[in-house]
């Protein structure tokens, strides 16, 4: 009898912290939505979605998220295709290649750089990738999205290449003998075999290096140049989501305009992040079947 | 702030633990500033001087911008909000309706420095080319006898109060009814020390900031209203000859008390616009003759 009802106590317990988070996440998603909603009551929602300028101490204040969403989309975008081969290529190195002294060595340090603070990786952006890729690739300034793609990039590393090398190592040893015994050089059979088996995993710390590289501010809000402008090329300067949340949310009086304008950028980068999520979790469950 | 009884307590205990006792008729207390990025270094600067007067008292000070002093002296965040343009007639509507009464104290007086790299052969700029250059008009340096290069034009961001003078005086020209705004190309960042940071390097960029900023790592410009050219120092601040300057302001909730009260006293006194001056402002008793001593 004592021993039925401490279960029933554990298990409800554990059973609620499950339903906290869900609860958590969706008065969180209320929370955004209730602020937003009040600035749709104010301005029209087609024209934030779709509006093209972002001027919001002007009068009258124009607040289209179309220059914020494409300035995060192209950094983001621009980190992912640097980070993700270099990223993997590491973890397969480390994993499998790399002699046992330097396996420890290479692993501690992927540790350390995941320790920067993001703010130090800003400063070292302005004041030294910057003028570098401005006088290499000749452009006018070298607060531009591909700063911050690199930047970005560099963060989202630790993560991508720690989860992925446990992916690869949590690879039956016999899958790689196997390999072997059938005749496979050691090429072949990471290429083949083992990295196929770990691809959920992978595609799993890929996804997670999204959520990392398109929510960090800080590196964003000091390297990007912060221009609310629709971007040519990840070459000009952009602005960021989470950039124009962190450097106008300390002015914007609570219950203004401004306020509301940003917790619907906030529900955007809520959405999109969602979004990403969702599609992670599908991949993941493909992956496995 | 309900915080602010249990900071003093803390601090108190604090310096007991250092083995000094607390001499009852010294005044003790806690002053949070918010505010201005243009004079945060200035204000930085008073504040260690006075806390060699009052060291019970103790001075907290955060940067961020002027709208951010603002808002946070609304919501009752902060004593003091250091602020680098008048409060707007909203704002002040928005904080009676708070129950907040702003009182202000003009605390010194700033020119708005114009900054371009060392080697831009440009030295001198009219209002108007500013017009031009920070609306996207001109985008040539070679316009203004200058390099073949595309200009770069560096802003604060939205948050600063040196943003919304330089907006009102250079991008809308003065005209209330004008709905001109900064070029989108506009790089909009976040502190003064990073527009340095930026001209410094980048011999096509051109930028703004208060100017206790300027140093010999950069160029101020000469500017003019019309025809006459001025350098942005003391002496044409203070005859407004030089065409962008400014007071620079404390905001109180009403009549400061208690330590807030020593610490706009201490500022406005001689020893505070002492620190004013070290930093490259103008301080307010300043005239002509004593610059020249």
């Amino acid at each position: 009898m004592h021993r039925r009802i401490s279960e029933y106590v554990v298990e409800s317990l554990i059973k609620l912290s499950g339903l906290l988070v869900i609860i958590l996440v969706f008065l969180l998603f209320l929370f955004l939505l209730k602020d937003s909603l009040s600035l749709f009551g104010i301005y029209p929602l087609g024209k934030f979605l779709f509006g093209r300028h972002w001027l919001p101490i002007s009068e009258p204040p124009k607040f289209g998220v179309v220059p914020l969403f494409l300035g995060s989309l192209y950094v983001t975008v621009g980190a992912i295709i640097i980070c993700v081969p270099v990223g993997v290529a590491s973890a397969m190195f480390i994993a499998e290649v790399a002699p046992k002294a330097l396996k420890h060595v290479l692993k501690s340090l992927v540790e350390i750089l995941a320790s920067i603070p993001s703010v130090v990786l800003g400063f070292i952006g302005i004041i030294w990738l910057g003028p570098v890729l401005r006088d290499v690739l000749g452009l006018t300034t070298g607060m531009c999205g591909l700063t911050g793609s690199l930047l970005l990039a560099f963060m989202a590393l630790p993560t991508i290449i720690s989860i992925s090398e446990d992916a690869i190592v949590s690879v039956p040893r016999t899958y790689k003998e196997a390999a072997f015994g059938l005749g496979a050089t050691r090429w072949q059979a990471l290429w083949r075999v083992i990295l196929p088996s770990a691809s959920s995993g992978i595609i799993a710390a890929v996804m997670l290096g999204i959520g990392r590289v398109i929510g960090e501010t800080m590196v964003a809000m000091m390297v990007t140049g912060n221009s609310p402008v629709i971007p040519k090329s990840i070459l000009s300067p952009l602005r960021t989501l989470t950039a124009t949340i962190a450097g106008e949310m300390g002015e914007a009086v609570s219950g203004s305009e401004h306020y509301f304008a940003l917790f619907a950028v906030g529900l955007v980068l809520f959405v999109i992040t969602f979004i990403i999520n969702f599609i992670a979790d599908a991949f993941l469950r493909r992956a496995r079947k | 702030m309900k915080l602010k009884p249990v900071l003093t307590v803390l601090a108190m205990l604090l310096l007991a633990g250092c083995g000094k006792s607390i001499d009852p008729n010294e005044p003790a207390g806690f002053v949070q500033i918010k505010g201005s990025d243009t004079i945060v270094n200035a204000v930085q600067k008073v504040s260690e001087e006075f806390m060699k007067d009052y060291p019970y008292v103790f001075v907290a000070i955060t940067g961020g911008g002027t709208g951010v002093g603002i808002a946070s002296l609304i919501s009752k965040t902060c004593d003091v909000a250091s602020a680098s343009r008048e409060m707007k007639p909203k704002e002040i509507q928005l904080a009676n309706q708070r129950g907040v009464f702003p009182k202000e104290f003009v605390v010194a007086y700033d020119g708005i420095a114009v900054i371009v790299h060392k080697d831009n052969p440009v030295n001198k700029m009219t209002i108007g080319d500013l017009h031009k250059i920070f609306t996207g008009k001109a985008t040539n340096w070679k316009e203004f006898g200058g390099k073949d290069l595309r200009i770069v034009t560096l802003s604060r961001e939205v948050s600063s109060g040196t943003h919304m003078y330089f907006k009102e005086e250079v991008i809308q020209l003065s005209k209330k009814d004008s709905t001109e705004e900064f070029s989108a190309q506009t790089l909009l960042l976040t502190s003064s020390q990073a527009i340095v940071e930026e001209i410094a390097t980048n011999e096509a960029a051109i930028g703004y900031l208060g100017m206790g900023y300027v140093s010999e790592r950069i160029k101020a410009l000469l500017l003019a209203k019309d025809e006459q050219f001025y350098p942005p120092d003391v002496e044409n601040v203070l005859k407004k000859t030089y065409p962008l300057s400014r007071p620079l302001y404390f905001y109180t909730n009403g009549e400061p008390t208690g330590a807030a009260k020593l610490f706009v006293d201490f500022a406005l006194g001689p020893k505070g616009q002492q620190q004013f001056k070290e930093t490259g402002f103008v301080p307010l008793g300043a005239t002509i003759a004593q610059k020249d001593q």
